[in-house]
């Protein structure tokens, strides 16, 4: 009887860990209204970063952006814009480099505190290191936003996709969707764009 | 008894990765790249600049030929690696009525300043246009509904029949995915 059981147990771990790999890379990440994980990674500063740690907060712009893709630094000062705006209303940006420095040591933890020090970052840049926390969220490329809200059950994603419908220039903006969509969670309301894309850089794993 | 059932797990591993070994184990076609007058843009002047509207029915002609579009930039280092790629199809089947058009993404700024010295350097013999349309969530979903945003991104298509690609391509996967629309 035990064997039976035994038997079981090893085509049960041979069949999961057969399909393992090809669950994983069709992660499909977070859609609108799922609870999304906290973390612990590292900031530039040395300290680790968690989403617990905001007791005060009422939400969440996390951020995967990076040193080295161009869309990412155009993106740089609507970033400290951003939390600038959000982290008095209770909404603090939480910046996120997913980048493997080993891939791509533009994106290094050296160059991450160089690149928040040229710009004057306000907020948290950590790195994702090993790279876990990017697939849960379903990050695909940088910059990438994610508006999470607290709530009782947990932080739950309002909104996914780009920060704006102009990434070369900022005067010539037309909709602010994280803005937008920010203001709504504020407010109680309904947020009415909640999804969109935007090319960017791929992330490198 | 054990022996067995290390056969079976192994067998059902192995089935596992089945899916993503095909991939690898493709053909490897022997190729004579053919002479052709190389067109490559001397400047800025040479490369047609769109907006999605101008550049969509680039993506939806209907003339018998199988069309390569391919979404890339110079900042992209997956896209840089599998340009050549897609360079040997145009030199190798160009003849056998394939077209291939290299999208670029690169930033107005990025123009003069590394895109034209790129294609320059680089001797790009394909077709390249500029795509210059800042609305991107409108016209990333006309190119395709489940593309996320990510390059390199191509697109095959043969009159009605079409896939869109959101991963770096091999010389092999790409050579084989344009032979199969050949067969169309």
């Amino acid at each position: 009887m035990k064997a039976i059981k035994l038997i079981g147990l090893v085509i049960f771990v041979a069949l999961t860990s057969a399909f393992t790999y090809n669950v994983y890379t069709e992660e499909k990440g977070y859609d609108i209204g799922d609870y999304a994980t906290d973390f612990t990674l590292k900031n530039i500063d040395g300290q680790m970063v968690s989403l617990s740690d905001y007791t005060n907060a009422k939400g969440f712009l996390v951020i995967f952006t990076c040193n080295s893709c161009p869309y990412a630094v155009a993106y740089e000062d609507r970033i400290i814009a951003l939390d600038k705006k959000y982290k008095s209303m209770g909404v603090p940006v939480i910046a996120i480099n997913p980048n493997n420095p080993d891939l791509k040591p533009a994106d290094s933890f050296d160059k991450m505190k160089l690149r928040a020090k040229e710009k004057g970052f306000t907020f948290p840049y950590v790195l994702d290191e090993g790279q876990k926390i990017y697939p849960q969220y379903g990050a695909s490329k940088t910059p990438h936003v994610y508006l999470l809200e607290k709530t009782p059950k947990g932080n739950q994603v309002k909104y996914i996709g780009a920060i704006d419908d102009n990434y070369s220039d900022a005067s010539a903006v037309d909709t602010k969707y994280v803005e937008d969509a920010v203001n709504a969670m504020l407010k109680g309301e309904e947020i009415k764009v909640t999804t969109t894309r935007a090319i960017g850089c791929s992330i490198k794993a | 008894m054990i022996r067995n059932i290390l056969l079976v797990c192994s067998v059902l591993c192995l089935w596992g990765c089945a899916s993503k070994e095909k991939k690898e184990q493709l053909e490897d076609p022997e190729t004579t790249i053919s002479q052709t007058t190389p067109t490559v843009p001397k400047s800025l002047n040479d490369i047609a600049i769109y907006n999605f509207d101008e550049l969509e029915p680039l993506l939806h002609q209907d003339d018998g030929k199988v069309h390569v579009v391919n979404f890339w930039a110079t900042w992209c280092g997956p896209c840089v690696k599998e340009l050549p790629y897609f360079e040997r199809i145009h030199a190798d089947l160009q003849d056998q009525n394939v077209e291939v058009v290299l999208v670029s993404l690169d930033m107005p700024k990025k123009w003069e300043s590394q895109l034209v010295p790129f294609i320059e350097k680089k001797g790009i013999a394909s077709k390249v246009v500029i795509l210059n349309d800042t609305k991107q969530n409108t016209w990333i979903p006309k190119v395709d509904k489940d593309w996320s945003g990510t390059i390199p991104a191509t697109i095959i298509y043969k009159g009605e029949h079409r896939m869109f690609y959101e991963e770096p391509f091999t010389y092999d996967a790409l050579r084989k995915e344009v032979t199969n629309f050949l067969k169309k």
